[in-house]
């Protein structure tokens, strides 16, 4: 880092900072889905990020849609797809939860197992109907073009924009697993699932929503992704491996140590890719993730159900 | 003699199924192979070691490891580090600008072996590093994961991201390990060119001679005092624990030998088909190898080969003839073998399977105890 007087050094950290804003959006997005379900029924979705593919082709397919029949549209059209998106994901979840899930969740591994079925058919799925090509959907005006605060440093609207959206989705999140008499029937089936089902919540169908809605959030964070890059059969995976670290590092079914280790993780990552290749960064990263969760192997914020 | 007889061979039952899989790989597939089908057959035959490994491990330790491709990965490569260095001899290398180091060395624009590959200089020491290093490394990984007790889930996903580092690193640094494109171009050992088809039968049956082995020192393991108990770890755990035994010992010496196990895979792999890539380390490769001891049977060491060898004629089948079927049919697979037959084609054979035999043999046959039926519907919950 010699090479860099102060000042450029303070623009580096701001620009690769408002970069990694963009990852550390979608990581959340996808991380806050996957935390719910693991921490609600302790069940790692390796399909999780093909639910995510799913979301980013759903706004895909909606733009191409607007773009053929109702080009006056298209200055609106996202904001659509960002809740289509979320349905559809969701959607295709609870058939998921229903057909696959919810006969293993007293075999956590066999769960892995079989979510990394449904993600191989998920994926081929997409190849099948989209091709194997890498497609963006055409985005608004509105998301292109940057900020720019002072001379050196350029803050692209796109990043901002999923930001408040990932800044929405999470409040939203807390406001249902907190203030709503859902989230209280989640919060007890956590705790202790025999109880919860005896004073006469319906265990079953909570988890079964719990995991219709983490979909859906990936639904989100695929729309939120479409801004960032573009999409192809194999983009779930890619992010998988991520998503899992944020959610074992910040400690499971702890929505505060996810927010903090997607931020942590994100910007880790994009402030060491500015002076070490991508790949070497991501190897630090996940290395320095693997060293902590060695000696400290309940994440950052452990939580206080008994396992 | 009895010994023997009932350790390793498993009684009659296990003699049996040991002596009919013994044939088949000893005798029907040289027969009536050619010398490139069955080249085939040892390639496929080397991820049976990781699969058995993983009968281990996950059958019957209830650990799940997602990174047994990195162990296979460590023994390929070290292998494929020796052949290479031979390869790259100052005559062979002339043309580079910096001769006597592999090419992709010289394209990278070192100019001195790197000190690591110093080692693989000599044969001893190569094969040393193949049973020792990833044994080491496993043993690092398991006592920091299972002295702190942590396990089923959370060591499968920190084993799959060791499984991602080692790849990344591999491809990230071109200069030092080959890159994407792996160490290739491995022609002799110790002289001895292994290209040759009697190189390829040669190396065909040591590796069917060390998978046979392997199977009989599991077996050796699996129904010692340490078997028993490495199944009760796996569904009471906090029993064990409470009845004095230290677990995590257990858990580590179960995962260094089956890291031990896939490693000597990978160095036959590099052997046979006569190079190593990040391909057979990453994520993938990895929990393939966890669908091979599934639809054996993850309870059964020699349901294991079997899965590992249908999956792998099928997907050589089906990639050819229909591609985007193939991972439809894999991703069934995985589904299917979990929800309707957690103990893979053992399973059905253990309930099915006396059809068949019946009809051989009129008389009867009880059950005999061995490992192999083991029966057990509840899994890894024990954590």
């Amino acid at each position: 880092m010699g090479d860099y007087t102060s000042s450029e050094l303070v623009s580096i950290f701001a620009m690769q900072g408002f970069a990694g804003i963009s990852l550390f959006s979608v990581l959340l997005l996808m991380a806050l889905g996957l935390a719910i379900i693991f921490g609600q029924m302790g069940v790692i979705n390796m399909a999780h990020g093909e639910f995510m593919a799913v979301g980013a082709y759903t706004t895909y397919f909606m733009s191409s849609l607007t773009e053929t029949y109702f080009p006056s549209f298209m200055p609106y059209y996202f904001i659509f797809a960002i809740v289509v998106a979320f349905f559809v994901a969701g959607v295709l979840g609870y058939l998921a939860e229903f057909a696959l899930i919810r006969h293993l969740y007293k075999r956590p591994l066999d769960t892995l197992l079989a979510t990394w079925g449904l993600s191989l058919i998920m994926q081929q799925s997409f190849r099948t109907l989209f091709g194997a090509r890498e497609v963006s959907p055409t985005l608004p005006e509105w998301l292109l073009g940057s900020y720019q605060p002072t001379e050196t440093i350029d803050i692209p609207l796109n990043g901002m924009f999923v930001l408040a959206l990932t800044a929405i989705v999470t409040l939203g999140v807390f406001y249902l697993l907190y203030k709503s008499s859902w989230g209280l029937r989640v919060r007890a089936t956590t705790q202790n699932r025999v109880m919860s089902g005896a004073v006469g919540i319906n265990t079953k169908k909570v988890d079964r929503y719990t995991f219709a809605l983490g979909c859906g959030i990936a639904g989100i964070a695929g729309a939120a992704f479409t801004t960032i890059a573009s999409t192809g059969p194999t983009t779930g995976t890619l992010y998988i491996v991520d998503t899992f670290m944020v959610v074992v590092f910040g400690g499971a079914a702890s929505l505060i140590g996810t927010i903090v280790s997607a931020f942590s993780i994100a910007q880790a990552q994009s402030i060491l890719e500015f002076f070490i290749s991508g790949s070497m960064a991501k190897v630090y990263t996940l290395f320095a993730l693997v060293l902590i969760l060695m000696f400290k192997p309940e994440g950052l914020f452990a939580s206080k159900v008994r396992r | 003699m009895n010994f023997v007889y009932e350790k390793m061979m498993g009684g009659k039952k296990g003699l049996t199924g040991f002596l009919i899989l013994a044939t088949l790989i000893l005798v029907i597939f040289p027969l009536f192979l050619d010398i490139f089908r069955l080249n085939l057959v040892g390639k496929y035959l080397t991820y049976a070691f990781p699969a058995v490994s993983l009968v281990l491990l996950w059958g019957y330790g209830g650990i799940l490891s997602l990174g047994q491709g990195v162990f296979f990965g460590l023994g390929g490569y070290g292998m494929a580090m020796f052949l290479k260095l031979e390869a790259s001899s100052v005559e062979n290398t002339k043309i580079q600008s910096t001769p006597g180091i592999p090419d992709f060395m010289d394209w990278n624009q070192l100019t001195s072996l790197p000190w690591f590959w110093e080692p693989f200089n000599s044969l001893t020491l190569t094969i040393l590093a193949i049973l020792i290093l990833p044994a080491a490394f496993a043993y690092i990984i398991g006592a920091a994961m299972f002295k702190r007790r942590v396990g089923g889930v959370y060591f499968a996903i920190i084993t799959q991201v060791i499984a991602v580092i080692l790849t990344i690193l591999i491809v990230g640094q071109q200069g030092f390990t080959g890159g994407i494109n792996g160490i290739t171009d491995l022609r002799t050992l110790n002289g001895w060119d292994i290209t040759t088809d009697s190189a390829k039968y040669i190396f065909y049956f040591i590796n069917v001679a060390l998978l046979l082995s392997v199977i009989l020192i599991s077996r050796l393991i699996l129904t010692s005092k340490f078997g028993s108990l490495l199944l009760a770890i796996r569904d009471k755990e906090d029993r064990v624990r409470f009845s004095g035994y230290d677990v995590s010992n257990f858990k580590i010496f179960i995962f260094c030998f089956s890291a031990l196990i896939s490693s000597i895979g990978g160095a036959m792999f590099t052997l046979q088909v006569g190079f190593m890539s990040p391909s057979f380390v990453g994520i993938v490769p990895s929990i393939e190898m966890v669908i091979f001891a599934a639809v054996g049977g993850r309870m059964s060491l020699i349901g294991a080969i079997y899965g590992t060898l249908l999956i792998n004629f099928g997907k050589t089948a089906f990639s050819e003839s229909f591609p985007e079927l193939w991972l439809f049919l894999m991703g069934g697979l995985f589904i299917s073998v979990v929800m309707f037959f957690p103990n893979g084609l053992a399973g059905l054979w253990d309930d099915y399977g006396h059809y068949i035999t019946d009809r051989f043999s009129k008389s009867k046959k009880t059950k005999e105890d061995s490992p192999e039926i083991v029966k057990k519907k509840s899994d890894e919950s024990a954590a």
